[in-house]
């Protein structure tokens, strides 16, 4: 469990980090809660690792226009415990108080997260239903991505050789837009063997609004279209719930491993968005 | 690379290859074997420190990535021969067996009662879900966290 | 000499709540574990492991190891050869011990199976030096299925035992066709019960160094057993005892997996010979869990005979105990511990049982805390949990009517082992007291009429401990303990056993300062270290107190009866006239009083030797119990289990234990604690995975599951306190009793709240994903 040799450099500044990833054998480091077991299994073997940590610039989250943006290398407990976050993006701020645990919340980073593509993580559900971007960065010039477009595969993204994701953008949450995530989790690791967000708006007891997505289901986190075109002006009431979430793992090749086959899984992708549209609104 | 950084108050410089993890620059090249390490894999907490005043797991941080940086070690926690509160509760309330996973669970403890010094008994459960112990069944350590948290606020 | 003062009136230590004498090491960080130590010129070992479970080795390669700046040494099968095998302490007449060496030959047997050892300036290198090794293999035909491996035609694990048969054993006791002729209803039950990973959070290690001049080996290892292990190292190596040195430092948790004698102990003292440097190998969590023997491993066939009325008659059990590829220490005799307390708390009037044990391409199995009587427990509650639904009677009910009565002590069991004392029913009222058990049936009934699952589950549990008679334990069942009281009044006490957190440091040292009348401060309990104590057995199977404690208090007895003679010759009274209490002599014959410090100054001195006694104030005795000790308890699990996740909410956790007379209730709690939490983790989430290569697909703390906190519900203790006859203090053991009580308790009762949908059995481990699954198929029929 120890790991193979490296090169390692800290940059100051995003110029010189993305000077340094133009060695193509480089790998960013962003936190490390998921690269470090990785190199410490041997399972990656990068020639050099660029540490964005002491990057000023990565670490911040700010909002202009009705847009929030979260840079890299905020951790999760930053965001778990942002008041901006918890006033104007409470979806966030209580998805990041459910990934791993205090340790990994201290030293792990929304960038790494992301990046990584964990298709368990729990933070692709919440933004996913947020309808959040990401920032990439490169030598030649920037581009924001929808992260659905971001996310491809498993453990795979659309970042491409050379760039480097500098910030996270979720919107400032809409008035009457009630929020929930609910997960239910791999006892060991963690992660989510299912996890639901949910955003739910309701006027005159009818869905004026809604967005959910689900982590852990499939090889990649996804927006149920399903759940919400079933819910989309009809009743908020539990019967509409039930129904519509029973589409939750709808056309999604669902994952089965060791710890929950394919069926208990769809089953539970259902459940837990029913539940977390019944937690959203009932706080609402 | 040369990295320097401040243990438990002291400054030392030592030159360390980039993979070296900071669980092992401690133990071995500082001599701190207080901290322990238990599964390698970011789950067990047995190597848990505070780096910049929060709770990491120092299996899964380079030494390199804490350069210039302040930590403390459960060696750090008792000054002037006193025992840390959360120390004492520890051992009061016999929150410990083997005492193999206590120094990083200690830590994680001091890291919780920072950030909530009254916490619920639900609270300190998931407030140490980061750290495994294999002894106590963690009733007493439930016990300890809360016997700490009334010696802190001076009840 | 003879002083006037009056010691300060102690309080007694014996019974009370004391904080732990060891802790403060334990939470400033100083405390010396395995991996804390070092030695001038130490060097570091890496195993490599077989990633096959069958395969022959064509050729190994270790020149790109070897070429590797550091690398000091690497070691393959045939450089060991003349290290003996890893050793078996089974005894039954058709035991197979495959030779298990330190390295394998040509041919590797489970996946994990240590293959080579590289040996480096530094432990950096030594991982790396470790991928340099390439090994041609030739992966062979495999069983990794133990009830596979027992079938006609089954591929052969060790060629030379084609039918996979590693050992059987049977017992016999009353008639038991005549019970099942008798019977009103016969139940039936096949169960499973998964390999567990024993995963103290320390893995193991070891130091090894030899001083050449000396020929004295020295070996740290993290064991339960040191002496024991030198022992064995001695045979090993072929070196004289006493030139081997067994340490144990602190050693972080075993729970039967350091109760073990590992290759690569054997390992690491023969590379210290060789290189004449010292060298440290510590264990990776991935091979901790991969190849420490894990514990269980059962397959179990079950008939109950019994009347309408609930009367226990017969019980037919055959067990399959899929023990891996070799024998380590204990692997055949832990299975049988199962056989003999499979009777639990209950009058059967017969017993038929049959075990064998099948060779597997596994890793060994062998002992893990609770050995054979977790299993045991485990399936004869849901036996009669399964009885009592079958003939509609509660399942508390049914349990009062076979408990033997009080009065029924010395009981003998059906299967042939004597009860020492016991009182079933009282604590097993005290626990349905406390959970309220009619409250919580009504409170079941009301659940259910709004279709909620929610279930009461008992496990009353008996287990056998305090090992234990010499006769019935494979190397001696004894203990020592030697007392010495210094010259300055302090005292020593040397102790055969090796705790390693179960806190003797702190109620041998109670036990002490009772019998002397001293302050706990002015003792020290040494253990674990062969050149500092006499030969003992070590810490395992809940004996530390009930024989090391009974060892040291007659060493505590000689002591007082000596020094009681020495004050009377020092008072000048006739020694029956002195009396000893609170640390000082006195006598109705003089005014004058002596404290043990101002005998023990004397002892040492001798200016005054009474006629007949030696110099010296010190005594070493020697225990072996005429009987095991049998705790016993009741656990009541309430649990409510949701039905669309299948997770379980643990609304109660009852637990009320008899552990004999207490020596410290704060530890007695701890122990209770710790092992109910061993109990629940095997009943709702640990367990290893095997594929059908003979791959373990769960092999990181990331994939394996042991309890977290907030896995854990809040633990009501309670206990009584029946006295063992079979040991002077009373006391019976305490370190199991928690895992074989509470994992009946948990399956009873999600069992109990899952039987309204029809359902009878699940296996454990019942996770969330195993009781969906039940549910599922119940709601599609």
């Amino acid at each position: 469990m120890i790991p193979a040799s490296f090169d390692y450099s800290a940059p100051e500044t995003l110029s010189e980090a993305l000077q340094l990833l133009g060695d193509e054998e480089a790998k960013v480091l962003a936190g490390g809660q998921s690269l470090i077991p990785m190199l410490k299994l041997r399972l990656a073997q990068p020639a050099r690792l660029v540490d964005l940590d002491r990057i000023p610039d990565l670490n911040f989250i700010a909002e202009d226009n009705g847009t929030i943006r979260i840079g890299a290398m905020t951790t999760h407990h930053q965001v778990e415990s942002s008041d901006l976050l918890a006033e104007n993006c409470p979806l966030l701020a209580k998805t990041a108080a459910h990934i791993g645990d205090v340790q990994v919340r201290n030293r792990g980073t929304i960038g790494g997260s992301v990046a990584h593509a964990d298709p368990a993580a729990d933070y692709p559900a919440a933004l996913l239903a947020l309808e959040a971007q990401v920032k990439l960065v490169s030598a030649s010039g920037e581009r924001v991505v929808a992260l659905d477009e971001f996310l491809v595969d498993a453990l795979t993204t659309s970042l491409e050789d050379g760039e480097i994701l500098t910030e996270v953008h979720v919107p400032v949450e809409q008035a009457g837009v009630a929020t929930a995530y609910r997960t239910l989790i791999q006892p060991a690791s963690g992660f989510a063997i299912v996890g639901a967000a949910v955003r739910l708006g309701v006027s005159n007891g009818n869905v004026s609004f809604v967005r959910v997505a689900l982590t852990g289901v499939g090889s990649k986190p996804y927006r149920a279209s399903a759940v919400e075109q079933a819910l989309e002006g009809g009743p908020a009431n539990a019967e509409a719930f039930a129904a519509a979430a029973a589409h939750a793992a709808e056309d999604v090749d669902v994952l089965s491993d060791i710890h929950a086959s394919a069926a208990y899984r769809a089953s539970l992708a259902a459940v837990q968005t029913r539940r977390a549209l019944e937690d959203a609104a009932g706080s609402a | 690379m040369d990295i320097s950084v401040t243990v438990n108050g002291e400054r030392f410089e030592r030159p360390v290859e980039p993979r070296r993890l900071l669980v092992h620059f401690l133990r071995e090249d500082l001599g701190l074997t207080g901290t322990h390490i238990g599964c390698e894999t970011t789950v067990c907490g047995a190597c848990t420190v505070m780096l910049e005043g929060r709770s990491v797991k120092s299996c899964t941080v380079l030494a390199v990535q804490a350069d210039g940086k302040e930590i403390t070690t459960i060696e750090g926690m008792a000054s002037n021969g006193e025992l840390h509160a959360v120390q004492e509760a520890f051992w009061n309330e016999h929150g410990l067996q083997c005492g193999f996973c206590t120094p990083g669970m200690i830590m994680s403890v001091d890291q919780l009662l920072n950030d909530n010094p009254s916490p619920t008994k639900d609270e300190i459960r998931h407030g140490i879900e980061g750290n495994l112990c294999r002894c106590t069944g963690y009733q007493h350590i439930v016990n300890a966290v809360e016997a700490a948290a009334k010696a802190k606020a001076g009840v | 000499m003879a002083t006037t003062t009056t010691a300060p009136k102690l309080k007694t230590h014996v019974g009370e709540r004391i904080r732990r004498t060891e802790d403060p090491r334990l939470i400033t960080g100083t405390a010396c574990y395995l991996d804390d130590i070092t030695r001038p010129g130490m060097l570091h070992a890496a195993v490599l492991r077989s990633p096959y479970a069958a395969a022959r080795i064509n050729s190994i390669s270790i020149e790109d190891a070897l070429a590797l700046p550091g690398v000091k040494a690497v070691y393959v099968g045939k450089d060991v050869e003349s290290v003996g095998g890893v050793p078996c302490a089974g005894s039954m007449p058709d035991l197979r011990i495959p030779n298990h060496k330190i390295l394998a030959g040509d041919r590797v047997y489970y996946v994990g199976h240590p293959v080579a050892a590289v040996v480096a300036t530094d432990k950096y290198i030594a991982a790396d030096a470790i991928e340099r090794i390439e090994v041609d293999y030739e992966p062979t035909e495999l069983v990794s299925d133990p009830e596979e491996a027992l079938q006609e035609g089954a591929v052969k694990v060790h060629p030379e035992y084609p039918d996979n048969v590693a050992f059987t054993f049977s017992q016999e006791g009353g008639d038991v066709e005549e019970a099942f002729r008798q019977a009103d209803v016969i139940v039936k039950e096949k169960i499973l019960v998964p390999r567990l990973a024993p995963l103290p959070i320390e893995t193991r290690g070891v130091v090894a160094e030899y001083d050449e001049g000396a020929q004295e080996l020295t070996i740290y290892s993290s064991t339960q057993i040191p002496h024991l292990l030198r022992t064995q190292l001695a045979l090993q190596l072929n070196l004289p005892e006493h030139h081997v040195r067994v340490i144990a430092p602190e050693v972080g948790g075993g729970f039967g997996s350091k109760c073990n004698v590992w290759a690569e102990e054997a390992l690491a003292a023969f590379v210290a010979m060789e290189l004449k440097q010292p060298v440290k190998w510590v264990e990776s969590r991935r091979e901790s869990i991969l190849v420490v023997a894990h514990g269980r491993a059962h397959v179990d066939t079950l008939e109950l005979a019994a009347k309408n009325d609930g009367t226990l008659l017969g019980l037919k059990l055959h067990i399959l105990c899929d023990i891996g590829a070799h024998h380590q220490l204990l692997t055949p005799i832990i299975p049988t511990l199962a056989v003999l307390m499979l009777p639990g708390l209950y009058k059967f009037r017969s017993f038929k049982a049959d075990l064998i044990g099948a060779f597997t391409n596994r890793a060994p199995s062998d002992l893990y805390r609770g050995a054979g009587r977790p299993e045991a427990t485990y399936v004869i509650e849901r036996m009669v949990d399964k009885l009592a639904a079958e003939i509609g009677m509660d399942p508390a009910e049914i349990r009062f009517k076979n408990f033997p009565a009080s009065t029924d002590f010395p009981f003998n069991s059906a299967t042939g082992l004597q009860y020492d004392s016991g009182d079933y029913a009282t604590a097993f009222n005290k626990a349905l007291d406390i959970v309220d058990y009619k409250a919580r049936r009504a409170e079941q009934e009301a659940a259910r009429a709004e279709g909620r699952l929610y279930g009461i589950g008992i496990s009353t549990y008996g287990e056998i401990c305090a090992f234990g008679p010499s006769p019935a334990t494979p190397a001696g069942g004894w203990e020592s303990a030697s007392v010495n009281v210094e010259a300055t009044g302090k005292v020593a006490v040397m102790t055969g056993i090796s705790p390693h957190g179960q806190g003797e440091e702190t109620s041998f040292a109670q036990l002490t300062a009772d019998a002397l009348g001293i302050p706990m401060d002015d003792i020290v309990v040494v253990h674990g270290d062969t050149a500092k104590v006499h030969y003992g057995i070590g810490t395992f199977g809940s004996r530390g107190i009930s024989i090391g404690g009974s060892a040291l208090h007659l060493a505590l007895q000689d002591v007082v009866a000596k020094a009681t003679k020495y004050a009377a010759h020092m008072m000048g009274v006739d020694a029956e006239t002195v009396t000893f209490e609170g640390g000082v002599f006195s006598s109705e014959a003089t005014d004058s009083t002596l404290t043990l410090a101002d005998v023990a100054l004397e002892a040492h001195l001798c200016r005054q030797l009474p006629p007949g006694t030696e110099p010296g104030l010190a005594a070493t005795r020697f225990f072996e119990p005429s009987n095991f000790a049998f705790p016993f308890g009741a656990h009541i699990c309430v649990t409510e289990v949701d039905k669309e996740t299948g997770e379980v909410d643990i609304q109660r956790f009852v637990a009320v234990d008899d552990c004999g007379r207490i020596i410290n209730p704060l530890l007695v709690e701890g122990q209770i604690h710790g092992g109910i939490a061993q109990g629940l983790g095997p009943a709702f989430q640990e367990g290893v995975i095997y594929d059908d290569e003979g791959q373990l697909l769960n092999g990181t703390l990331m994939d394996y599951s042991i309890p977290k906190a907030r896995n854990m519900p809040w633990i009501e203790t309670d206990r009584t306190e029946t006295p063992s006859p079979v040991n002077p203090l009373g006391t019976k053991g305490v370190g199991e009793a928690g895992t074989i009580g509470s994992l009946p308790a948990f399956v009873n009762s999600v069992v109990d709240a899952l039987s309204p949908l029809g359902i009878e059995h699940i296996d454990i481990p019942m996770t969330s994903q195993s009781i969906w699954n039940a549910i599922h198929e119940r709601s599609r029929t």
